[in-house]
Formats: structure tokens, sequence, C-alpha cells
């Protein structure tokens, strides 16, 4: 079955591990994580968590199934890059004598709308936030310059929805709710 | 800890102690009147016993074990609890706060451990905790799809102080139990029953757990559709009911597994399309529209891919359908199980369960053993079995009267299972008679657990079918690997004189002629009693669908697939 890249996002309780219990699920199925990424949603105390990875649709839709089944998630979701406005942060340090030298600098800054964040003697870190498709051709560009350090964040995403989308979820349980509890 | 166990009710904890859970057993001995402990010989013992007793009680086993070795030893029990829908609480010491990440003796990764394989693991660290995470525990194991709870106690938590104030765990946010039952998807499932020719149902361990044998009764009888179960789902219908058609999967009943690639309508319920009951899944069922009655969402297409999903507790389910479903007749579909099952009758089952008195040397076979121990307990004991041909024998051959009454490790298939989980069987429905059936391998994994039925004195029937092999993996050495016995012969000890020296009473069944009085006595006798009975090793069981097959191919013996000589 054809393979494409997934955006996971997972809604949770903020609780000790959370992600190693969504990280077990992908690994029995040998599923390799091509990032990840967590942090609070804009609903106090809701925790998530931006996981991609490449699979097929229906192993990927029972992946779904089986994190939602874990206690302390409240709902997982799967999209694919049409779905999602995304967008990841990547840095390079590179040696700032080999930058300057030919006054390429300014270009290949301007060119893929990168920026500088700190520059000493010895190196320059560029910063560069987009889709890792941007990420990479400024890497490939930078490689000619002899890159010492690299490190890309994984994908953050949100949704085309108006709210987040385990609203409608909350809303359910919460009139669940007994009185007292 | 101990006033939040007695306010849910328990009455009696399965466990082990050691340094990590100390604080703990000293406070228990002060209510050692309200809340009964019993000590197993091993934690794994611990565990299994507390299933059996989950299972036959339909309340929640509390286990309670050490730090460390003693978390590890559950873990087997653990993971066969979650395959088995079995709700525990198991409570594990753990080294104190200060000590944990930095190898501390006795110091284990307990949560980490224990995430895949439980429904909810939770590190306790602070006496504060105690209340909230015991009263979720109980929450989340006997709800929804119930499943074992681990609290990782620390030592430092055990001993704090705190102001009781216990209350009973309602409504988790992330959590959603009791799924309100769909009408629609009553209303779709309905529709397919009452337009359907071929009906079939598969009545799974989740009817057993909803308590929905009456209702499950009632649909068959309304639609007049034949039900067969899994093994984990049987004696929710009576054994002996005109629309029983036995047992699904690799060794199941010839009718039940040809005419699932026969019918038109399967209404599974409870159940989860384990690869043991399907065969090859691209081949199941090519005919049928699948309605697939689950609380468990994940379950839905993760296997068979149905067309309806009823995704609820089977008890609402079932009682929601029954609104909608009409009477039918469907005799003709109905007898041709029964012509299956008269080949099966003369080519399998005869000879199994009904050998003449010289076959074999004498030699028994397990299925006329399980038939005559049923019938002696006037079909109405709760089986527990080990894992394998007794497993697999027993269950084709024993007779259920009454629900509730199968305890056997399905999914995990766990040798050793059976004489812990009697155990915790017996304590779980003391007014029933248990047997528990075993081999001579998995009896050998947990023996130690006879220490348990002497000091207790639990009323434990055992049946070991000896026949120095591992029986299950000589069948198959026997079947596809050209009878290579790699590692399957067992030399055994005297298994009569080693219960003697637990006073448990037993006897040798040498020969055939020998049985029936030796089940007699083994019945009447007021407490627990072993049987060792000498099996044919060269038994083996059938029918069978090859891994790799559809689940209508089935072999009648190694040499002969059935195919109906009559127009089914």
């Amino acid at each position: 079955m054809d393979k494409q890249l997934f955006t996971v996002t997972v809604y949770s309780e903020n609780q000790v591990g959370l992600l190693n219990q969504i990280s077990i699920i992908l690994t029995r199925r040998c599923l390799n994580i091509e990032s990840v990424s967590g942090s609070a949603s804009s609903i106090p105390g809701i925790h998530k968590f931006t996981v991609t990875c490449y699979s097929d649709r229906p192993t990927m839709e029972k992946v779904i199934k089986q994190i939602e089944k874990r206690i302390d998630v409240l709902r997982a979701f799967l999209y694919t890059d049409d779905d999602i406005v995304y967008q990841e942060i990547a840095l390079y340090k590179v040696p700032t004598a080999r930058l300057v030298d030919g006054g390429k600098l300014e270009k290949i800054i301007r060119h893929y709308d990168a920026r500088i964040l700190e520059i000493t003697r010895e190196y320059t870190v560029i910063e560069k936030t987009g889709h890792s498709d941007e990420t990479e051709a400024l890497f490939e560009v930078l490689k000619r310059y002899d890159i010492r350090q690299f490190m890309r964040s994984g994908r953050v995403a949100v949704t085309r929805d108006a709210t987040e989308q385990v609203s409608l979820f909350l809303d359910e349980q919460e009139r669940r709710r007994p009185t007292g509890c | 800890m101990i006033k939040g166990l007695l306010a849910e009710g328990v009455d009696t904890i399965f466990g082990y102690p050691g340094g990590a859970i100390l604080p703990f057993y000293d406070k228990l001995w002060s209510y050692r009147d309200s809340l009964r402990h019993i000590l197993t010989r091993h934690e794994q013992g611990a565990i299994h016993a507390a299933q059996g007793y989950a299972r036959a009680s339909g309340r929640t086993g509390v286990v309670v074990v050490t730090s460390g070795p003693a978390a590890t030893n559950i873990i087997t029990g653990l993971s066969d609890a979650l395959l088995d829908s079995t709700p525990l609480v198991i409570i594990t010491g753990q080294v104190a706060v200060q000590y944990l990440g930095s190898d501390a003796f006795q110091e284990t990764d307990v949560v980490g451990i224990t995430q895949p394989i439980s429904k909810w693991a939770y590190q306790i660290r602070r006496p504060d905790e105690i209340e909230w995470a015991l009263s979720r525990a109980f929450y989340i194991a006997s709800t929804g799809r119930p499943g074992p709870v681990v609290l990782d106690f620390a030592k430092d938590a055990q001993v704090g102080l705190i102001e009781p104030a216990y209350k009973p765990c309602s409504f988790i946010r992330s959590y959603n139990p009791l799924p309100e039952v769909n009408p629609a998807s009553i209303a779709a499932a309905a529709d397919l029953i009452n337009r359907a020719e071929r009906p079939m149902i598969i009545a799974g361990h989740g009817v057993m757990i909803a308590n929905a044998e009456q209702e499950l009764l009632q649909l068959a009888e309304r639609a007049d559709s034949p039900v067969i179960n899994t093994l984990l789902g049987l004696s929710t219908i009576p054994t002996d009911h005109r629309l029983f058609k036995g047992m699904a999967g690799m060794h199941g009943n010839v009718g039940a597994n040809y005419n699932t690639n026969r019918a038109d309508v399967i209404v599974a319920i409870g159940m989860r399309f384990d690869d043991r009951v399907t065969g090859v899944t691209e081949l199941y069922a090519p005919d049928a529209k699948i309605v697939h009655i689950d609380i468990d969402a994940a379950e839905f297409d993760k296997n068979i891919t149905a067309n309806v999903h009823v995704h609820a507790d089977a008890r609402q389910a079932l009682a929601a359908l029954l609104k909608l479903v009409g009477e039918a007749k469907h005799g003709d579909w109905i007898a041709s199980f029964d012509r299956h099952a008269e080949v099966e009758r003369v080519a399998v089952v005869e000879p199994e369960a009904f050998p003449a008195p010289d076959a074999c040397g004498g030699k028994m076979k397990m299925g006329e053993v399980a038939r005559r121990v049923s019938e002696a307990t006037g079909n109405c004991a709760i089986l527990v079995s080990d894992v394998g041909q007794n497993q697999m024998l027993s269950a084709r051959y024993f007779k259920f009267t009454e629900p509730k009454s199968i305890i056997t490790s399905g999914g995990l298939g766990t040798m050793g299972f059976s004489l812990p989980a009697a155990i915790g069987a017996k304590i779980g429905a003391p007014e029933r008679t248990v047997c528990c059936f075993t081999g001579d391998g998995g009896f050998q994994m947990t023996l130690q657990e006879l220490g348990t039925i002497m000091e207790y004195g639990i009323g434990v029937k055992i049946i070991v079918l000896n026949n120095n092999f591992l029986g299950n993996v000589r069948q198959w050495q026997e079947l596809f690997f050209e009878g290579r016995f790699s590692n399957t012969p067992l030399v055994n000890p005297d298994f009569i004189a080693l219960a003697a020296a637990y006073n448990i009473p037993g006897e040798h069944v040498a020969t055939r002629a020998e049985l029936d009085a030796a089940i007699e006595r083994m019945i009447a006798a007021p407490g627990s009693y072993i049987l060792d009975v000498n099996i044919d090793e060269t038994d083996m069981v059938f029918p069978m669908t090859p891994v790799g097959k559809a689940v209508d191919h089935i072999m009648l013996n190694r040499n002969l697939r059935y195919t109906p000589d009559f127009n089914g």
C-alpha cells in the first residue's frame, strides 16, 4: 500500500509518560517517528503532541484508535499535509570566515528568507522557518560553506478549523460529568 | 490505601510481601479480619489467581506485590489480563522517591515496563495522591473494556499521613467507558439481520463481561440465528441449546467454521476477530455483511472490516437491537450445521470423546476425560484450562449449562495459567465446582501454587492430562516439522507423590477402565483432589484449520480435508 507522510495530533492530559504511551503504539507497528513536538494547547491544562510518520492510511487509522484508547488521551486526529497549516524551524551553524568570503551571505539570507541569530568571529548561527523541503534546500546551499551543526525541530501544526478540534469532545464529556465530580 | 480498598468493596487480596511494600503489609495486619490476603508462592501465581477471581466473580481482582523482581514477575499476568479484558488493580511497591532512577536495590521502571501492557499505569509519589489514583484505578479497571491497572506505590508515599476521605471515581474527562448506543447503527444492524437468509451470531467474551447472556439468547431465538462462540465466549449460551453450533476457530467445530464462509450476515458481539478465529483474513466470511458490536472502538476494522459498527456495551446494544429485530425462521440453514456436525461426530468426536474401551492400549484421550469430568459435575462446573491440547480439547468436550463457566488464557496463551487461576476462581465463586485442566508441561510452570491450595484449603479439582510431552508443540512438529520432536518429550516426576507432599489427595489413572471411578472420587472429595491421567501422546487436536488457510479449510485428520458430501 502507498505510504505517505501523516501528521498525528494528540490531545492529552498533562501527565508524566504520555509521550511514551504514544510512541510505544508506533513502535509496535515499527513506524519510525519522522518528527515529534509537544506543547500546551490553547485550552488550559490540555497538552498537544504533533507526530509525523510515513505509513498507509488504514494502518494510521488503527494507530489513531489505539492512541485514543489510552486513558489520558482525549482525542487523536490524523491529517495529511493538505489538511493543516504547519511549520518547522531549523538552525545552521556555519564558520563565519567561509560565509563572508566572497560576499554570498546577504544573498543567501535574502533568497532563502532566513535570518541570522548570532555572529562571532568563529561561527554564524542562521535560522530558517518553513516546510522541510525549504529548510532542506537551505541546508544544501550551506553545505558548501561547511555546516558544523544542524538541528531541525519537529513539525508544529494547526488545523483550518475555528477552534481546537478537541473542543467538541470536551463539551460532550463535560455534559456527562456527574454533579460534585 | 487499605481504607480505599475497603471502600471499593475489596475483601480479598492476592499478593506477596517484600521490602518496598512492607509499610503497606504492616498496616494490612491490622485489617486481617476484614481484608483477606492470599499469600501465593510466586507473584505470577498471585496475578493469575486474581485473574481467575475476577473472571469467576465479575469483580475487580486486587494484587499487591513488592518492587523490582516482584513487579517483573507479574508482567506475564498483566499482559494476559489486558488481552483477555480482565479487571485488575495491581499495587507494586516502589523504592522511595529520592532513589528513583538511581538503580537502587529492587528498583525497576514499573510504569515504563507496564505502560504497553496495562490499561493505565501510574506512580504514586505522595500520600495525597493515593485516593485520587486508587479511585481512578478501580473505575478504569472495571468499566468500558475491562483491563489491568498498575499503581506503582513509592515507599515514602506509604508512610505519609493524610486525612482519609475516599470517594469512588465515576468520571474521567479523557475517558468515556459507556458510549451511548447510536440509534442509526442499531437500525442498520437490525435491517441487515431482518433481511438475512443465513445469519450467524458470534458471541465472545464481551457478552459475558456485559452480562448479556439473556439478551443474546433472545436475539438468537427471535432471529432464529445459529450462535457460535469464541473460546472465551463459551458458556454465554448453553451448549445444549438448539441454536448453539459450537466453537469458532482453529480447533473449533466444522459447522461453525465452514458456515462462517457461507453466512450472509454475521453479528459479532464482544469479540475481536483474533487470528486464531479468522484464519486468513482475506478469505474470511466473503459472503457476509458483518455487524460488529464492541465497547472498544479500536477493535473496529482492526482485523476484519465490518459493515456496521455498534460502539456500545453488548447488553445495551442487544437490548436496543431486540426492539427492531423481527421473528424469522431459518430452518434449512440451521439444519446445515447439524449435517456438518454429523460428519464431525463420526470422524472426530466419537474417536476422541467416546473411544472404544481398548483403544490406544487403555491410554486415554484428552477429549474423553474432559467429557467425563464435565458429565460428572452435571455440566455445571467452571472449566479453568491451561494452554495447548488440554485447552482446546477441554473447551471442545466440556458442556456448559451456566454462564461464566470458562476461564482460560485466550489471547496470550500463558502456560501455567490454570492452577493459580483455578485457585482464584474457587475463591471468587466458592459455591461452584472448579475443574483445572492442565498438561504435564503447564502444570510444572506454576505448581508451587499447590502450597497455596494446601495453606488455604482451596477445593480445586486438578486434572493433569499427562502425555509426558509438550503435546501441542508435538502436534505441530508431527504435522509441519516432519515429526522431529525437538525438546518436547518431558521426563516427569510423580505428580501424585508431589501433591501428597502438599497434603493434596489424588491418584494415578493409568487406564481407561479406572477413569470413571477416579473422577467420581475426585468430585466426591470434600476439597482439592488431583488426577494424573495417562494420555495417549500421539493424540492430536482435530478438526484443525492450518495457519495460512481460510477458516473453512478444515482438516478432519492429518490427511483428510473436509468437504461436505451433501448440498450444504
